[in-house]
């Protein structure tokens, strides 16, 4: 068997004049453009420092730290508990599979037990997250494209719905703070999972109108095919996970790999790429939102009676044995992990969270060298950031 | 997938004069962590991911510990004369572990789909700057969390391609997530490139003009 590749050769930082075709002197001028904190397709406060030849990009440096607090320190100065709400604000359009990481850290570091109704609420709620998080990127995505307003809309009319659901079982739309290690903060009712049902089971027709709105339409083929390549060796090198990675062919999806809570008990398949380029990483995520549907429909059907917190869990002044776990969970953007170490007390010695959008963006430059300066916006629409998670 | 032990033993057989210890982890989920000392820990990082058996292509996490003095108390009996009597006295000693700071790596296979295996590096004391081997010409996905590392922590990690603050801005100093971090009072101040040009435009004013 052979050794695991080299990592391809980082491309050269050194800006070199530009020359003309027959190896010449320089020619013209390139020109250094700082794109954003403030603009509109960074999604948030992103910076990327670029080098343009033309309209060509020769250097791409992505500048981080705008919108940083240091979650990790602010984590280890207040107890177990008290870091629930704060994961919410870290990838704030998936609280959700945060607040899951999260617990499931902690649960696997004191080990306690999950009951069983919990772990179908969890199962629910992570999908719906997925489900509203592919929907509403692809919305940003064909708006970075010029596909001003309509697509985004309809994503965004339906992400209300899931929104509505979110809100009335943990009082808020997007801050849930609804998980709890050891199970869920409070259950959900008859009526709340029949207007689940209502919503997962219409969802595949509205899959099927955007989809036909988008997936054959000129601009984005002309836009999104072969932009952006990025390939399988580098994928794994980079530690590129989630659909990112799905879309580069490697057949890696945490629900498959660990089957945390209970994804054993789901069929479901797992979409795969086979070019790595832009339109790959657009078109895993409507096939993931399918293969959502599916989860959705079984959980809602199997969802048993029982409680929904482990009675032996404690919330407040929880003091785990000293060790540590590294506990991860398939986020809509990738691998959410969250490593902890505890020294006895109320608060984790150390709290790390292992961020799948701030890792994704390690190969931006590799991806956009080459490419005009307006495929780096759909490149790093592709990528999706949020940047709570991107600076934490 | 094998244990911390079979691993160490594999290993300490490959990489001559390696020095690893596996550490316990109280946690019972938690996995117990490879320790490997500085000067080995590249090549026995390319060991684990070249191998065979382990493969581990996928470094998922790194992140940086920081460990301050401690100060150690065991208790032990001793037998002493007290008294013209011989009594069992227990005495207290105490003995300083001095501070340091460790970088640690999640390494995981995505071809082999096992793992993971946590590997930890050590530097030799607190300084600022302290010095450790960089991993990510082995795996492209620790340069940005190793810069991350140098940045809060104020490891210097050896070897790194482009070895920056990555979060906070250029010329900041400290490592804010050291233990004995202080944040400073003026949190919002923030050197400009106009600081030299602002003194000397001072000089230009007369002092009761000034007010």
């Amino acid at each position: 068997m052979n050794p695991v590749a080299e990592p391809p050769r980082r491309p050269s930082y050194e800006i070199r004049p530009k020359t003309d075709e027959a190896g010449g002197e320089s020619i013209g001028e390139l020109l250094e453009i700082s794109m954003g904190p403030h603009h509109p397709s960074t999604h948030g406060v992103f910076r990327m420092d670029v080098v343009l030849d033309g309209e060509k990009v020769v250097k791409l440096k992505p500048v981080f730290g705008y919108l940083h607090r240091n979650h990790e320190k602010i984590g280890e100065n207040i107890s177990y508990l008290a870091s629930m709400p704060y994961t919410d604000r870290l990838d704030y359009f998936c609280s959700m599979t945060n607040n899951w990481a999260y617990a499931l850290s902690v649960e696997k570091l004191a080990g306690l037990a999950v009951p069983e109704r919990a772990e179908y609420i969890r199962v629910i709620m992570a999908e719906l997250t997925r489900l509203q998080n592919h929907t509403c990127l692809i919305g940003f995505f064909a708006q970075d494209m010029g596909a001003l307003g309509t697509p985004m809309m309809y994503a965004f009319r339906e992400r209300e719905k899931i929104l509505d659901l979110f809100e009335s079982v943990s009082g808020a739309r997007m801050m849930c703070n609804y998980m709890r290690f050891g199970g869920v903060r409070c259950d959900v009712t008859a009526e709340w999972l029949a207007q689940a049902k209502q919503l997962t089971d219409g969802y595949g027709k509205f899959l099927d109108e955007f989809e036909a709105l988008l997936a054959q339409n000129e601009i984005i083929l002309a836009r999104t095919q072969g932009i952006g390549v990025l390939p399988r060796e580098l994928a794994i090198s980079a530690a590129i996970t989630g659909p990112m990675l799905r879309a580069s062919g490697v057949d890696y999806d945490l629900r498959k790999v660990d089957k945390y809570g209970i994804y054993s008990r789901f069929d479901f398949k797992v979409p795969l790429g086979a070019q790595g380029d832009v339109y790959d990483r657009y078109m895993i995520r409507v096939l993931e939102m399918r293969e959502c549907v599916k989860i959705l429909q079984a959980a809602l059907r199997d969802i048993p009676s029982g409680p929904v917190m482990d009675p032996k869990a404690k919330l407040r002044g929880l003091r785990p044995k000293a060790g540590e776990a590294y506990g991860r969970v398939e986020a809509p953007k990738g691998e959410l992990g969250f490593y902890l170490i505890s020294d006895g007390s109320t608060n984790p010695y150390r709290y790390r969270v292992r961020p799948p959008s701030f890792i994704n963006l390690t190969i931006l430059e590799d991806m956009c060298l080459g490419h005009r300066i307006a495929d780096a916006v759909v490149i790093l629409g592709s990528v999706d950031i949020v940047l709570g998670e991107v600076d934490r | 997938m094998e244990t911390p032990e079979q691993i160490k033993a594999r290993l300490e057989a490959a990489v001559p004069e390696i020095r690893v210890e596996v550490l316990p982890n109280d946690c019972p989920a938690g996995e117990r962590s490879l320790l490997v000392d500085i000067a080995h820990v590249f090549a026995a990082a390319k060991f684990l991911r070249d191998d065979p058996q382990l493969r581990l292509d996928y470094c998922s996490n790194v992140s940086g510990v920081d460990w301050p003095d401690l100060e150690i108390a065991t208790k032990t009996k001793v037998k002493k004369v007290v008294d013209g009597v011989e009594k069992e006295v227990e005495e207290v000693m105490k003995t300083l572990r001095p501070g340091f700071l460790e970088a640690v790596y999640h390494l995981y296979s995505m071809e082999l789909k096992q793992g993971p295996v946590v590997l930890r590096q050590r530097t030799a004391n607190r300084d600022p700057e302290a010095p450790a081997v960089s991993l990510t010409p082995l795996w492209r996905g620790a340069e940005l969390q190793e810069r991350e590392v140098y940045d809060l922590y104020g490891i210097r990690l050896e070897g790194h391609p482009d070895l920056r603050r990555i979060l906070m801005w250029d010329g900041f100093k400290g490592f804010p997530m050291r233990k004995d971090y202080v944040a400073p009072d003026d949190f919002e101040y923030e050197p400009t490139p106009h600081d030299e040009v602002l003194e000397l435009a001072k000089k230009h004013y007369p002092p009761e003009v000034k007010a």
